[in-house]
């Protein structure tokens, strides 16, 4: 092994040890999703009627292609299963990798600690190399145990593992654009959300090139498209793997390269020095938290506009797709025409707006449980400030910031099909009005989270869980025929499907409800409760 | 009021880690106190709970007069705390953050600033990471020593500065005493107490076992003496204050304790004494004393 290798096993031993719950989680999660919605099938759609009914229907809806991807050949349940999975699964495959390479390199350059590794016998790239070869191998594995379980569901060798290797390699190739971002951000945080922000633009790049009729070429930009175009039990193209496979070890290799061009705990980018004296507005403690809280609400504020506004040049379109299938068309007309496509196209986005701005609302309640255990906190309550009233200036960000983030989600949408159709006035308040309904849902999120944080600080990350738990059922509970009892488990359940739907207020108020009780709970428990 | 600070039978355990274990602090008003004790033995969690961060789980606590868990905020308006680990936001510089935590606490002198920025060597523009551990130290100290408040709460705040800026710091405290101020100087460094405290406190697994001014605990301390004499010595083995006694013939090695000097110099010299060498008391060795587990310097 070479120098700059040096200490790599030691440090892939540390990683796996640390990693030793959440590796497993992940792989859990991620692993048997398919092989066991396969087994479904025959359960969900038992007759050649019904089989026909989804692949006419789901299959040929765009707003359904937008989240999940290109519908090969639902009439086996494997095709079924890649079709439902591979689009999510290669997100979550992807986040994991991120957050795994940032965990072992960046972060701990954060705390300081991999200095004094480094001022061990550890090589230049070694940190790196163990970062790379965990999160790969993580990969490796969760490809490796989805075809075996897929092939042990009944399901053909080929596509199995066809399958499970294309999202393998998209774990690899995010792995590589992580080790690319850990050298360009100064800190973990900025390296996760390059590398988020990167992630979500693939996703949208191929649910645009999905989507639609004339620009499909936009799905061959995306790593998470070619784990679709890979087209596991729909006659596979082998060919896509090795493509991948080129392309992740090319990143991957940029980050190599840069690193030894930057110096340990600085990014690529030298950083730049502040002012000496403080401005006269930074004096309080929301000045503060808008200090710290901003470059995360403006970002995820520009994301949502530009995610909007290319859902709203789609939703026109739809209309046009449907004609292709005269079943489709039947069953959209018997749901009210055309325009009532459109409409459910919107108001399905409008629920997934509300999703973002939830991941929004926890990761703003959560950054105040990083100043504490960062220690940031002490010095703050140790001057005239109250507890009282550094909370709440935080708990501004994830009570109005979703507000910010689905207004300006909902606005581009309904702007640019407002322009496309030529009714401006008459597209911009539906949408507006759809992602807008989501906020009382998502404040149930930020609620949770606030709880958490007020009173159970240590497991402050599991407000995580919930909202994991809530994509889970709002995205994959009507494929799966889910219980209306569990359904309504999710908040975002409740919320009125505008402007496809009419408008209900009660739902609104009791989940606001639920919201205000929580938010007041856990500002209470914080009050009353040990720093640190 | 006296006393700025008291705290009588404080107890604190996190789950089953028992930190505090009914220690005792009492630090009158214009008094710089020493407040030392081993790694982990309860002084930044004593702190804590001095600032209201933590909540006690048994005792009494006053601080300027208050209950520093009910009147956390306004209490902190006339006090300036050092944290012993200075963690600074990322993104702000050095310079923002002593004007923040200045503001925040009510105010700050903005020459004072200056000069101490000067005086630290401080570059107030670098931005909180590129920060080393001893400039993150200053940028906190800074901070503290720029309002004007009553009590100076600091939890072991030269750990990281050179010694060129230890010197600073203590001049820069003994200012803060001139103009009345008091100070809880947390500390493990005997010299620093020594040159800045009157009193000291010295605790050890939550408890407080000695506390005095630096004078009372000198007497607490022991001269090594090593002598040769006429004839045997008699007698002093059955002496308390004789420790660690060796004999060898006429000649006698032992530690005595500092009250009893007298009375054992006298004993030596009733046999008759032709040498005699003698080790000063230092507080190094009765810190090093209650610092051990059985209460004994091994050498
Ligand atoms: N938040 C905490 N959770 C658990 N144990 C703690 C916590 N804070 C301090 N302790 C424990 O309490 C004891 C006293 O710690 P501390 O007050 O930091 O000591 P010192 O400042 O004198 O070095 C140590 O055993 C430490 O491990
Ligand atoms: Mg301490």
């Amino acid at each position: 092994m070479s120098a700059a290798l040096v200490g790599t096993r030691q440090l892939v031993r540390l990683a796996l040890r640390r990693d030793r719950i959440i590796l497993p989680i992940w792989i859990l999660v991620l692993s048997f999703l398919p092989a066991s919605t396969a087994k479904l099938y025959h359960e969900l759609y038992p007759t050649e009627a019904a089989r026909q009914a989804l692949i006419s229907g789901a299959g040929k809806n765009p707003s359904i292609s937008v989240i999940y991807g290109p519908a090969f050949d639902l009439s086996t349940p494997g095709g079924f299963a890649s079709w439902r999975y591979t689009g999510v699964i290669a997100v979550l495959i992807g986040l994991m990798a991120i957050f795994t390479v940032t965990r072992h390199t960046r972060a701990e350059e954060d705390t300081g600690r991999l200095e004094l590794l480094g001022s061990t016998v550890v090589g230049r790239y070694a940190a790196l190399t163990a970062a790379v070869l965990v999160s790969a191998g993580t990969s490796l594995v969760i490809g490796l145990l989805m075809a075996f379980s897929s092939i042990g569901a009944g399901l053909p060798a080929a596509g199995s593992f066809a399958m499970g290797l294309g999202l393998t390699l998209v774990g690899w190739t995010f792995t590589g654009v992580a080790a690319v971002c850990v050298q360009i951000a100064e800190f973990s945080r900025t390296a996760n959300g390059i590398g988020s922000a990167v992630l979500g633009v693939t996703y949208l790049l191929r649910g645009a090139g999905d989507s639609s009729t004339d620009a499909t070429w936009l799905s061959w930009l995306s790593p998470i498209g070619w784990a679709q175009q890979v087209r596991a039990f729909a006659g596979e193209r082998w060919w896509v793997l090795p493509m991948t496979l080129v392309f992740a070890v090319a990143i991957g290799s940029v980050g190599y390269w840069l690193l030894p061009r930057r110096d340990v705990g600085a990014g690529v980018l030298p950083a730049r020095p502040g002012p000496a004296v403080a401005a006269p507005g930074l004096r309080s403690p929301f000045a503060l938290a808008w200090r710290l809280q901003k470059g995360t609400l403006i970002g995820w504020t520009s994301g949502m506009l530009l995610v909007g506004a290319m859902f709203g040049s789609l939703a026109s379109g739809m209309g046009d797709l449907i004609g292709d299938s005269p079943q489709a068309k039947e069953i959209f007309q018997r749901m009210g025409g055309a325009q009532s496509i459109v409409d459910s196209f919107i108001a399905g986005m409008g629920g997934m707006f509300g999703i973002f701005a939830a991941l929004y609302a926890v990761q703003a309640v959560l950054r105040m449980r990083t100043e504490e255990t960062a220690v940031r906190v002490e010095p703050l309550l140790a001057t005239n400030v109250s507890r009282l009233s550094w909370v709440g200036s935080h708990l501004v960000f994830p009570i109005v910031g979703p507000a910010v983030i689905l207004a300006v989600g909902g606005f581009g949408m309904g702007l640019m099909h407002g322009l496309r159709v030529g009714d401006v006035g008459g597209q911009l308040p539906g949408a507006l009005g759809g992602a807008l309904a989501q906020l009382p849902a998502v404040w149930v999120v930020a609620g949770i989270s606030a709880v958490l944080f007020g009173l159970f600080p240590k497991y402050a990350m599991a407000a995580w869980a919930p909202i994991g738990l809530f994509v889970l059922i709002t995205m994959f509970g009507p494929a799966v025929n889910l219980s209306q009892a569990i359904m309504d488990v999710s908040p975002f359940t409740h919320i009125p499907k505008l402007p496809a739907a009419e408008l209900t207020m009660t739902p609104l108020v009791w989940l606001t409800g639920i919201a205000v009780v929580a938010v007041a709970a856990g500002m209470a428990g914080f009050r009353r409760r040990d720093i640190g | 009021m006296d006393n700025a600070i008291s705290v009588n039978g404080l107890h604190k355990s996190f789950g089953r880690t028992k930190a505090l274990d009914g220690l005792d602090l009492t630090v009158a008003t214009g008094e710089v106190h020493g407040f030392l004790g081993p790694n982990g033995s309860g002084k930044s969690t004593t702190i804590r709970v001095l600032l209201g961060l933590l909540r006690a789980d048994r005792g009494e606590v006053t601080l300027l007069g208050g209950d520093p868990w009910r009147d956390a905020a306004d209490l902190h308006r006339r006090l300036a705390y050092v944290p012993g680990d200075v963690n600074l936001w990322p993104n702000l510089s050095g310079g923002e953050v002593i004007d923040l935590l200045g503001r925040l606490r009510g105010g700050l002198d903005t020459k004072r600033r200056d000069s101490l920025i000067e005086r630290f060597d401080l570059d107030p523009k670098k931005k909180g990471r590129t920060y080393s551990k001893g400039n993150r130290q200053k940028v906190a100290i800074i901070a503290a020593l720029a309002s004007s408040v009553e009590l100076l709460v600091l939890d072991e705040p030269t750990s990281g500065l050179d010694p060129l800026m230890e010197a600073t710091f203590q001049y820069a405290i003994s200012e803060e005493i001139e103009q009345g101020r008091t100070v809880l100087l947390s500390s493990h460094i005997l010299a620093e107490v020594e040159a800045l405290c009157d009193r000291v406190s010295i605790i050890r697994n939550g408890r407080t076992v000695e506390t005095g001014t630096l004078s009372e605990l000198r007497h607490l301390t022991r001269t090594s003496i090593s002598a040769e004499l006429a004839g045997h010595p008699n007698g002093l083995s059955t002496l308390d204050s004789v420790h660690d006694l060796h004999v060898d013939g006429n000649k006698v090695r032992f530690d005595v304790e500092t009250h009893a000097l007298d009375d054992v110099l006298r004993r030596l010299s009733d046999v008759g004494v032709r040498s005699l060498t003698s080790q000063p008391p230092t507080l190094e060795e009765l810190f090093l004393r209650h610092y051990t587990a059985e209460g004994a310097v091994t050498k």
